[in-house]
């Protein structure tokens, strides 16, 4: 770890975890700046001339290019920003903008970089979708824990309400928007798009029925609402101030642009990346000198999540997959919130698995039976196994539970020294929302793969508890 | 007797004031009595409940689906550990041990002197920065069992331990309950106008009026 106190490794001081790179800024443009969050900077260094830019043009305009810049959400599901917007019904006003800023998923970090470092970059994109189809108020929801990130972006909109950026006739046009600044108080569930929308109508953050709540059409106050994720807001100053076309100059055809990626774990440089999508793989990413230099001193890989805690994992033989959303869930696993988690030899899987589906069992709302029992009962037998306690019939009804929250073969990757095919991702469910199947994600991964582990826990059934070796 | 003193009533109704319908602002309200008292009391939620048109029972029904609010006294310093995955791999769950053995409570217990309470946390989004712990909602990054014990010493003697977090913080701790350190402010002449939905009936002014445009409107 000698080298996480070296400054001369690209590290950034004043945007901790962030690593610049060689490749291009369409995010972290502001990040070496210590001031990066101010209006001043942002003006200075090209702030809001997207804004200017898309009010130079109609709505259907700006709301075209964006679709033409194929912007895929950030947020998870990686569904086409501009594809989503054109979703709300015509003639049902008005109509909302909600910011999804509440990340969550075990492994990501990176919407809080871009709230603390940059918030006029968000509020800005905000402005562009509001402005694009009509959006008349936003909300931003903020993670409740993220102090930093709710002064940042307060302080940013006072700003920007000061300097005729936000609110009544934003730069003397027509654009009346007004942008609020709401924060949660600890609920992962609330990162799903229709529990927000029930958390910041004042309730228990629990997910709506999809269909027909789908908030586009019936989302906040029952209104057309957009959710966005911040990561996707922030890319569409850039987009409008230089085109659809350079945009998709960076990255696959199938994904254009950059991403933040935050890669976590065993490996020597930690760290968030902004980096290309499609064009770079894992291997790229794990063990590329520009980005984390390989797994620590002295260890190799045993496994890697792909995708944050809710993405099924990868291992060896899956490093040189592209960070692109067919193949990784063709392959079994998903990008999720580009949040990669290395794991090397000296993990034990069961406690691993273990601390995952405590997390989801913790954090599951408890509104659908399948995920609410499943998920604790699934904790309470994996505890049982890692305290050496365990059943022989125990990792059976870990996948029998697994099977009533998310029926039929999980998604999985390949395992060709058992014979074992990939298992596309996603998951079907018996739930409203996907919380409850990715518990079985890490299960799933961990019997495929380790089976032996497990039997080992069981079959000593010394009752001695195992304390797992985690560092060097 | 109400609950909030006159200025934090003001921002109550002010903050009401943002929200096209006022139950919106329940959750914010709840983080402002947390804020006044450190934590969230009874009289709160009768005044919580009485200013968003709810009652008192749905205050704490939305309340309590939340981690961060607290209905019984804390610590002045809320101390979260997280031990989810990318800290667990890296000494997160060594990190709580000295924690807990240091303050001398488990998770969820507060010290005799009502400074510190102790909770084991879940994935905070500091995963690269692992292994981390959170005082007061802020960041101490990449930390370690000496990082702990130079901030319980800074702030059993006043001092700000933020810079030691090396997380881009600086400035004051503020207490439990306290989270961003700036507020927002709408100005009266710059507001655009937040109304209720139903008070809406057509798009808004910047959208081409129906009649000027073909399909795609």
């Amino acid at each position: 770890m000698a080298d996480a106190t070296d400054a001369g490794w690209g590290y950034l001081a004043n945007a901790p975890g962030f690593v610049r790179t060689s490749g291009p800024a369409v995010l972290t443009s502001r990040f070496a700046f210590e001031d990066s969050y101010t209006l001043e900077r942002s003006l200075a260094t090209g702030g809001y001339e997207g804004l200017r830019a898309a009010l130079r043009r109609t709505p259907a305009e700006v709301h075209e290019e964006v679709r033409q810049a194929s912007l895929l959400g950030r947020g998870g599901a990686g569904f086409p920003a501009g594809v989503k917007w054109g979703f709300c019904p015509d003639g049902v006003w008005p109509r909302y903008l909600v910011v999804n800023g509440d990340e969550s998923e075990p492994g990501t970090y990176k919407d809080r970089l871009l709230m603390e470092r940059d918030p006029h970059q968000l509020i800005e994109g905000c402005l562009i979708a509001c402005y694009a189809i009509g959006l008349s108020q936003c909300f931003l929801y903020v993670r409740g824990e993220m102090a930093l990130a709710q002064e940042r972006i307060a302080a940013a909109l006072n700003e920007a309400y000061a300097a005729d950026l936000v609110g009544a006739g934003v730069l003397g046009t027509d654009l009346s928007v007004d942008i609020v600044l709401h924060w949660g108080a600890g609920a992962y569930i609330v990162g799903e798009e229709t529990a927000l929308i029930e958390s910041l109508e004042g309730n228990r953050g629990m997910p709506r029925l999809k269909p027909p709540y789908f908030p586009a059409a019936i989302g906040l106050y029952g209104r057309p609402t957009i959710v966005n994720n911040v990561e996707t807001l922030a890319n569409l100053p850039w987009i409008m101030e230089h085109g659809a076309e350079a945009y998709r100059g960076f990255g696959s055809e199938a994904s254009p642009g950059t991403r933040l990626f935050s890669l976590s774990g065993h490996v020597r440089r930690p760290g968030v990346y902004e980096v290309e999508q499609g064009v770079t793989t894992f291997r790229d990413l794990i063990y590329g000198d520009d980005f984390c230099q390989g797994i620590r001193d002295g260890h190799e890989l045993k496994m890697f999540i792909p995708g944050g805690g809710s993405a099924p994992w990868f291992f060896n033989e899956h490093l040189d997959l592209p960070l692109e959303a067919r193949p990784v869930g063709a392959a079994g696993s998903m990008l999720g919130s580009g949040a990669i988690v290395v794991m090397d030899e000296t993990t034990d899987a069961v406690k691993a698995c273990l601390r995952l589906v405590r997390f989801f069992a913790n954090e599951s709302c408890g509104k659908c039976t399948p995920c609410r029992e499943g998920t604790s009962w699934e904790e309470k037998i994996l505890q049982r196994i890692y305290d050496g306690h365990g059943r022989p019939s125990d990792i059976d009804l870990l996948l029998d539970v697994g099977d009533n929250i998310s029926p039929g073969p999980y998604p999985a990757a390949s395992f060709e020294a058992e014979g074992l095919e990939a298992v596309p991702f996603p998951p079907l469910q018996t739930t409203i929302c996907p919380l409850g199947p990715s518990a079985v994600a890490p299960i799933v991964s961990a019997i495929r793969r380790f089976r032996h582990e497990f039997e080992a826990k069981i079959t000593r059934g010394d009752g001695i508890p195992v304390r797992a070796e985690v560092s060097a | 007797m109400a609950f909030f003193s006159s200025p934090n009533e003001r921002l109550a109704r002010e903050i009401i004031d943002r929200y096209p319908r006022p139950r919106s602002a329940l959750i914010p309200l709840l983080h402002l009595a947390q804020e006044q008292e450190g934590w969230v009391t009874r009289e709160a939620m009768v005044q919580i409940a009485d200013l968003t048109g709810s009652t008192p029972a749905e205050v704490l029904g939305t309340g309590s689906f939340y981690e961060m609010f607290k209905f019984h006294p804390v610590g002045r310093y809320m101390v979260n550990v997280c031990t989810n995955i990318s800290c667990l791999l890296l000494g997160g769950e060594e990190l709580l041990e000295h924690v807990e053995s240091t303050l001398g409570v488990r998770s969820g217990g507060t010290t005799d002197d009502g400074l510190f309470t102790v909770e084991e946390a879940e994935c905070v989004a500091a995963c690269t920065e692992a292994p981390c712990f959170m005082v007061n909602y802020r960041y101490f990054h990449r930390a370690t069992a000496e990082t702990f014990d130079a901030v319980v010493a800074d702030l059993r003697s006043g001092r700000s331990p933020l810079v030691r977090g090396n997380a881009g913080d600086r400035g004051t701790m503020p207490p439990h309950g306290s989270l961003g350190r700036v507020r927002q402010r709408i100005p009266a002449d710059r507001r655009a106008g937040i109304v209720p939905p139903e008070q809406v009936d057509g798009p808004p002014a910047w959208l081409p009026r129906p009649e000027e445009v073909g399909s795609d409107g």
